[in-house]
């Protein structure tokens, strides 16, 4: 009893108290401050009916107004989180809900809550102010706690780097703690140095120096226009020191973006090797151990991905989650079509590939129009999730995206997966002893007709798997599958009908020749090239890569 | 009992009757119609973006009808699908011209099946009207050419990054067939007249449906950080825009540091996916669905309930079908008749309102004044209309760009020209053609 009421007399006080002190704050307000948030509601004022290249001064008053929310409204803008009320201009941050917006008053804080799409506009942004935002944002954020904002303020600094940061840039230097933000910094600043009139020489050609040392392309793109000749043969740069200085640091970091681009191109190979290993490691297994022809295979990855597809309208708020759900189920849909279409056609084909090929692509052609049918000739927008957009920045010169790196670490654990299942299980030995000697097995009692529904399945499946990959990558709509037939099968071939590890090899080999190609003949050509080396391969070892020996080779 | 079979074969007699005039009262209505054609693949590649202009065909016609038709006659679509087979659109044009007897042709998309149309057109005397912006160099009696020509969407778009972005160097990438190729050759030298060095123009082209991407935006990247400002124009046709856009969002080349600028990628290419990334990545159109105009408002209300879809995009294409339909009805009021030959001689000269607030008039090369607007993608997949020609530009249907086509015009009014391809300094219809 006592407790209670000592609590209610507690909260009265809290009240009673906070009720007191807001006048006073209020009141304690020096009107210079007052004066500030009306210039400031000002500008803000006129930000809906300025033109761009009003806006370009506005943006500048409010970064120079130091205002508490001057950030956040040239943050907002950047974002196109910034919008007006068309009923009576007022300016406030909208957050996208399912109807419309959630909008909140910028200057009050109030919150209006939601409002139809059709009642507020954005406040329109275009290139040259975004490139300023970034600038004015930087100002801020060169101190800010966040160590990621930091290093993007510091980025946006190198990227377009005007005299105005030197004291900001100075002033960070001296405070940052972490070493490789500042190591940055310092980057910044030989940046900011250099672009700036009143450096002298001494310091101009230490920048110069010290940005031939960075593993940075932007270093180039500031080092570049000291070197440049003008029509008449005579140089910009009129200081042949700085010149010189300039030369040694360009070839420097020339030499450097050379050496990382072979690694980046390697990196692209060796993706575009296990995006050809995902298609064709279920060709593999259909063509390379049924030894069907299987032209519906590509309809087999489109179905996979429009799984995908479909995934995501079911779970709209998992998109993260909603991939790695669709492995499943597109291996099941996959797989399920496939045993529909062994047991329906190709088992009454076998031993007749032409037949097989043909009823298989006329299979194709239907699956194709059915998915027009279902899903309209128009292709179907999967998203991407967060975590598999953007890259890895190594470093300056190089980065990795990250959908890329997850397909390749996903096909090796597919390939990997397979092999288990093939060399481990019950299921793959039943499956290697029906392709080895079809009526030895059947006589020890294995159900051959089973075994080829649920190997055809499993081919399928693995497809479908390829197709939830793929729809990260390129378009979801009917003629994915073509796409990718002449590949698989390309890799199958090549890396000798039967063999996993083959496969894994075709596809490495394919994909990194093809990038190392491209960019010295087009990549028209490129494609031309290694299919004639595959067909004078094949002339010389007309069993692929890895060949199978043994007795039952020629069965 | 004689009576009552009597009275059943009268019944009988009475039904058949009614049956056979009833017939004949369809069958005269239908004499009374005005064909119309509809040739837009509705299956296959091109198919995405054809069948939104198939649409367009039907809910014009849908429209007019209710306005009482053309010259007192009801105008009756007949669609045919050429799924995405060039040859098929010759044999599907011959099958509207002869068999269905058709008055008119609204159809095709890229050139190849337009220039596979044409002997077809041309033999048989028909009229078509094609709504997608193309490489030029061409003039047929027979084709309305309402999207773009070169100098209505290349060349303006060149301008505005070099005047006003201030690009010095630039990519040329395109998809490997006759549009890009044109294009690029028409903008390579347009570029070389403005001084700009050969080291400074980077041209790439790439399969139909090309999906990696990566080395390709990799090198843009590297050749626009050399310090000069650089943009991409882009002729990429079709869904491998859409590889092509994620590759550079992953790779993480902004708009503001290399704007790409396409010419075959508007609303309903960007319904397609996320447009996150690609914000402020440009494109150059006539018509943008952003565009504030009263007729923009409306065409786009009766789009939304012809379709039934609150969510669905209009597009350049679609404003240039508009702008040939309403031509074409007129011309037909003009000349009172649906004769191909009298249409043809009303049309030239008449205007009527496109959905950017201007007009658009039709010129004696078959082309049309059309407005240059630049657009900004924005999040929502619109775009923000950053620039825009004072005032409509008369289409050309011969570069002033390529030696070789500067001296040809073509003029289907002045009796003294009358052709497609009048060279002006051998003064002959020279014949001569761009391939």
């Amino acid at each position: 009893m006592l407790l209670r009421r000592s609590f209610w007399v507690l909260i009265l006080a809290l009240l009673s108290c906070s009720m007191l002190t807001l006048p006073v704050q209020a009141q304690s307000l020096p009107d210079e401050q007052h004066q500030m948030t009306d210039d400031f509601a000002a500008v803000l004022h006129k930000l809906p009916k300025a033109k761009f290249s009003e806006k370009s001064s506005l943006i500048e008053q409010i970064a120079d107004q130091k205002h508490a929310k001057s950030e956040a409204v040239l943050e907002a803008m950047l974002e196109a989180r910034l919008f007006y009320r068309k009923s009576d201009k007022i300016i406030v941050f909208a957050d996208k809900v399912d109807a419309g917006y959630h909008i909140v008053d910028v200057l009050s804080d109030e919150d209006y809550g939601e409002i139809g799409k059709r009642k507020v506009k954005k406040v329109s942004v275009n290139n040259s102010l975004r490139r300023e935002l970034k600038s004015l944002i930087a100002r801020f954020q060169l101190e800010s706690e966040d160590i990621e904002k930091r290093t993007q303020a510091i980025q946006n600094i190198i990227k377009s780097p005007d005299p105005v940061f030197a004291a900001s840039v100075a002033r960070a230097i001296d405070v940052e703690q972490d070493s490789a933000v500042r190591q940055q910094l310092l980057t910044a600043q030989a940046a900011v140095r250099l672009v700036s009139d009143d450096t002298d020489k001494e310091s101009k050609i230490a920048a110069i120096v010290l940005l031939g040392e960075v593993t940075d392309k932007n270093a180039i793109a500031l080092l570049a226009p000291l070197v440049e000749q003008k029509e008449d043969g005579t140089y910009v740069e009129t200081d042949e020191d700085i010149r010189v200085a300039a030369q040694v640091s360009l070839k420097k970091l020339h030499e450097r973006e050379g050496m990382y681009s072979i690694v980046e191109n390697l990196f692209f190979g060796v993706s575009l090797g296990s995006v050809l290993l995902l298609a064709a490691v279920g060709l593999a297994i259909t063509f390379g151990v049924m030894g069907v022809i299987n032209m519906a295979h590509g309809e087999m990855i489109m179905l996979g991905a429009y799984t995908t597809y479909v995934v995501q309208l079911v779970m709209p708020n998992h998109i993260g989650a909603s991939l790695i759900v669709a492995i499943p189920a597109a291996f099941l849909v996959s797989g399920t079509m496939g045993v529909i279409i062994e047991r329906t056609v190709i088992r009454h084909l076998y031993g007749r590939p032409l037949e097989t090929l043909l009823a298989t692509f006329g299979l194709s052609l239907v699956l194709q129009q059915l998915v027009r049918t279902i899903f309209s000739p128009l292709n179907r927008s999967v998203i991407t999730p967060e975590w598999m957009s953007g890259s890895w920045h190594v470093n300056g010169m190089l980065s990795l995206t990250y959908n890329r790196l997850y397909i390749i670490i996903f096909s090796l654990l597919v390939l990997g997966g397979l092999v288990l299942l093939m060399r481990r299980t019950f299921f793959g030995l039943q499956m290697r002893a029906v392709t080895q000697n079809r009526p030895m097995a059947s006589s020890m009692g294995i159900r051959t007709g089973w075994v080829d529904a649920l190997t055809f399945g499993l081919g399928s499946g693995i497809a479908g798997i390829a197709g939830v990959a793929l729809s990260q990558l390129t378009n979801v709509g009917p003629n994915l599958g073509q796409a990718y037939i002449i590949d698989s099968f390309l890799v199958v071939v090549f890396g000798g009908v039967g063999n996993l590890f083959g496969t894994f090899f075709a596809a490495m080999s394919l994909g990194i020749a093809n990038k190392f190609f491209e960019p010295l003949v087009g990549a028209v050509l490129a494609k031309i090239l290694i299919l004639v080396f595959i067909i004078l391969f094949i002339q010389r070892r007309p069993r692929g890569l890895f060949a199978i020996k043994g007795r039952f080779v020629e069965d | 009992m004689k009576m009552n079979s009597l009275g059943w074969r009268k019944t009988l007699l009475t039904t058949v009757a009614a049956a056979l005039m009833s017939l004949t009262v369809v069958t005269a209505q239908a004499a009374d119609t005005i064909k119309v054609g509809v040739l837009h693949s509705l299956s296959g590649t091109m198919a995405i973006s054809e069948t939104t202009l198939k649409d367009t065909v039907l809910m014009m016609i849908e429209e007019q009808n209710k306005k009482g038709g053309v010259l007192g006659k009801q105008l009756e679509p007949v669609v045919v699908d050429p799924a995405s087979n060039w040859p098929l659109f010759a044999e599907k044009t011959r099958e509207l011209l002869e068999k269905e007897q058709v008055d008119v042709i609204f159809g095709c998309w890229t050139s190849v099946s337009r220039k596979s149309v044409l002997p077809v057109i041309e033999e048989l005397n028909g009229l078509m009207f094609y709504p997608v912006q193309y490489e030029g160099e061409e003039s047929s009696k027979n084709v309305f050419y309402t999207g773009a020509a070169p100098n209505q969407q290349a060349i303006p778009a060149v301008d505005y990054l070099m005047n006003e972005i201030g690009v010095k160097r630039w990519v040329l990438a395109g998809t490997d067939y006759v549009y890009p190729r044109t294009t690029n050759k028409i903008l390579e030298s347009y570029l070389k007249s403005k001084g700009v060095a050969e080291e400074d123009i980077m041209i790439n082209y790439t399969p139909f449906g090309h999906s990696d991407w990566q080395n390709i935006v990799s090198d843009i990247k590297k050749f626009g950080s050399e310090g000069k400002k650089t943009a991409v124009v882009s002729t990429i046709n079709g869904d491998a825009n859409v590889p092509f856009y994620k590759e550079l969002g992953n790779q993480g080349v902004s708009a503001e540091d290399i704007p790409v600028v396409a010419f075959s990628v508007g609303e309903e290419e960007l319904s397609g996916f996320d447009t996150g990334p690609l914000v402020g990545h440009l494109a150059a159109w006539n018509y943008f669905m952003s565009a504030e105009a009263e007729e923009n408002d409306a065409f786009i209300e009766s789009w939304h309930s012809f379709i039934g879809d609150e969510n669905r995009v209009t597009n350049d294409p679609m404003e240039a079908t508009y702008i040939g339909f309403n031509l074409w009805v007129q011309a037909v009021e003009k000349a009172g008749s649906t004769e191909v030959d009298k249409v043809h001689d009303a049309i030239i000269g008449l205007e009527t309102p496109n959905l950017t607030g201007g007009t658009a008039k039709m010129l004696a090369n078959h082309h049309l004044t059309k407005p240059v607007l630049i657009g900004e993608i924005q999040e929502d997949g619109q775009f923000e209309i950053v620039w825009s020609t004072d005032s409509e530009v008369p289409g050309d249907a011969w570069t002033d760009f390529l030696p070789e086509s500067a001296k040809v015009i073509a003029d289907w009014q002045d009796e003294s020209i009358m052709c497609g391809n009048y060279n002006t300094e051998t003064k002959k219809c020279s014949g001569q053609n761009y391939e």
